[in-house]
């Protein structure tokens, strides 16, 4: 079993959900990333979504591509995101790595390359936003033979029929996109995430995280209610984009931002 | 265009494009404005200032044109923010792309609507000459004006097909915009096709002096044809192609754009090696009455 499939079938012994925190490696340095890392896990993180920085991040929206623009100035490569995977493994063994971006930077690496580099770094698992399941092949076979699970968008616009295509394809969770939008958008509505769960968990055996749109203790808790994991973002960017000159300033409000969905969640 | 803005009327009532040049923004806003669509126009910033006259066309036409600010500030970046646009407005929004490029199926479409160009070269051959030509040069930037004119000859062999990227300053540096001749395959914008990307996969930045060729990608179907060697591609630099600019509009009195410049330029150096007998067709994708100030600017002149 995965270190992620571990994680949620813990969790739910529990009774608890997944926090999913999601920084942009390299942002605002990638100095501060393996630091920061460590604070997301200190402030309840239970899986760590790294982004590997694109120079044309079409899915995200202003606060991501700025955190990718960021990371790019000082030349942040998927090489080096590996190594600050690696780096924080030495003192961490348990906490998933799931690392998400667009194709392009694989696709320059190599599949295989990247695969067995990325399983030697102690990465979990992948979240390629645009490789979707009908052109995923021989690729997806390349991330399972490493080890690597594939995480898959589930959005409020995906039909019935494509999510039990994806349900074949995913596994560790899957992550449902909880508006029509960019990363960053608008506030979600609980009830209609709680609809679109119903059918997608009817076809999909992974558990769901859903992210977009969550901002505050509010919202984690709400959507904690009704998904497997909750998973965060731009609230946490938007931290790291006002302090980009005082890195450690950065890790303490992010992490205080992390701590407060925690515990909110939690209760 | 107005076919496929049609479909649109049935189930949306707001159009958004992306564009470089801005011939097809002007396009989009034309029939917009014709069937009562609402319509947004994505544009790089840096675009927006050296196509003025068409971005002004659009207005008048009651489109919005969005200056893009991401990134580059060019046609990659209109595209990354239409995209970003469009599925966020997904409920009432079609987005119509501006080239052969793009997720499935947008490639296949625009090269079936853009196929009239071929269909009606060929057409023209045979009622003009009787015969088809030897060959056909169009200009590629994403590539949807050579794709138009290629498709319809992809199985007459006889015809060579010969696109011409966007060379810039030449090609021994990254101040061009040919990923044909010299990039390599790589994902952008849903599709897989050749790229100007750095060694880490990064996307560069592009140099042309014509906004419309300035994209880093290439539709697939260009890729293809370039691997199965059914078509060439070569490229004419910024020199070379306002050198070209000003023979059409002083021999023929033509004013092309100078997207077409770079067709025109290669055109004749074809023609130098063929003997007169032979027969050329170069695609004049746009005309050169957005262009007169980024001439005039290159002359020293103020228009």
């Amino acid at each position: 079993m995965s270190r992620i499939s571990s994680l949620f079938a813990e969790l739910e012994k529990q009774g608890k959900k997944a926090l999913i925190p999601y920084v942009t490696a390299g942002d605002p340095n990638p100095a501060v990333t393996v630091d920061m890392m460590h604070g997301l896990v200190k402030a309840g993180a239970d899986i760590i979504e790294l982004g590997v920085p694109f120079s044309d991040p079409m899915a995200d929206g202003p606060t991501i591509q700025l955190a990718c623009e960021r990371a790019l100035e000082h030349n942040t490569s998927l090489r080096d995101v590996l190594a600050m995977v690696a780096e924080f493994r030495q003192s961490n063994a348990d906490t998933p790595v799931v690392l998400m971006g667009y194709l392009n930077p694989v696709e320059a690496m190599g599949y295989e390359t990247f695969a067995k580099a990325a399983h030697e770094s102690g990465v979990d698992g992948v979240l390629m936003v645009d490789m979707p399941p009908e052109e995923s092949g021989e690729n997806a076979q390349i991330f399972s033979d490493n080890e690597l699970d594939i995480i898959y968008l589930i959005a409020p616009t995906t039909t019935n029929e494509r999510i039990a295509e994806i349900a074949k394809f995913s596994s560790g969770y899957v992550y449902y996109v909880s508006i029509k939008g960019v990363t960053g958008s608008a506030s979600l509505d609980v009830a209609d995430v709680e609809q679109n769960l119903v059918r997608i968990r009817e076809r999909v055996n992974v558990p769901v995280g859903v992210g977009f749109g969550i901002k505050d203790g509010v919202t984690a808790a709400a959507v904690a209610k009704v998904a497997d994991g909750v998973i965060v973002g731009s609230a946490l960017v938007n931290k790291i984009a006002e302090n980009a000159n005082q890195p450690d300033q950065a890790i303490t409000e992010v992490t205080a931002v992390l701590a407060e969905m925690r515990t909110a969640m939690d209760a | 265009m107005v076919r496929r803005c049609w479909l649109s009327t049935l189930v949306r009532k707001k159009i958004i494009a992306e564009t470089g040049a801005g011939q097809h923004g002007v396009a989009t806003a034309t029939v917009a404005a014709r069937l009562g669509l609402e319509c947004t126009v994505f544009m790089g910033s840096t675009d927006v200032e050296r196509q003025k006259l068409n971005v002004y066309r659009m207005k008048l036409l009651g489109a919005k044109v969005v200056a893009v600010e991401s990134g580059t500030k060019t046609l990659k970046d209109a595209m990354n923010d239409a995209m970003r646009h469009w599925v966020t407005h997904v409920d009432d929004t079609f987005y119509i792309i501006g080239t052969a490029a793009g997720p499935h199926p947008y490639p296949m479409l625009v090269r079936d609507f853009q196929s009239i160009i071929g269909r009606e070269t060929i057409r023209q051959c045979d009622e003009q000459i009787g015969r088809q030509p030897d060959a056909v040069v169009a200009c590629v930037g994403g590539g949807s004006n050579a794709i138009g004119m290629f498709y319809p000859y992809l199985n007459n062999r006889d015809v060579r097909m010969v696109g011409v990227e966007a060379g810039g300053y030449g090609l021994f540096g990254n101040d061009h915009a040919a990923p044909l001749c010299k990039g390599r395959p790589g994902v952008l914008h849903g599709n897989r096709t050749y790229l100007m990307e750095d060694e880490n996969g990064q996307i560069m930045g592009t140099h042309s002096v014509s906004a419309g060729l300035d994209y880093p990608g290439v539709g697939p179907e260009h890729a293809w044809l370039k691997d199965v060697g059914r078509a060439e591609y070569v490229a004419s630099t910024d020199e070379e192609a306002l050198a070209a600019f000003r023979d059409l509009t002083r021999i023929e009195g033509i004013m092309p754009a100078l997207e077409s410049s770079h067709a025109i330029a290669h055109g004749m150096k074809m023609a130098k090696e063929m003997s007169s007998d032979q027969v050329i067709v170069i695609n004049l994708s746009g005309r050169g009455d957005k262009d007169i100030h980024t001439v005039a600017e290159i002359d020293g002149l103020e228009v």
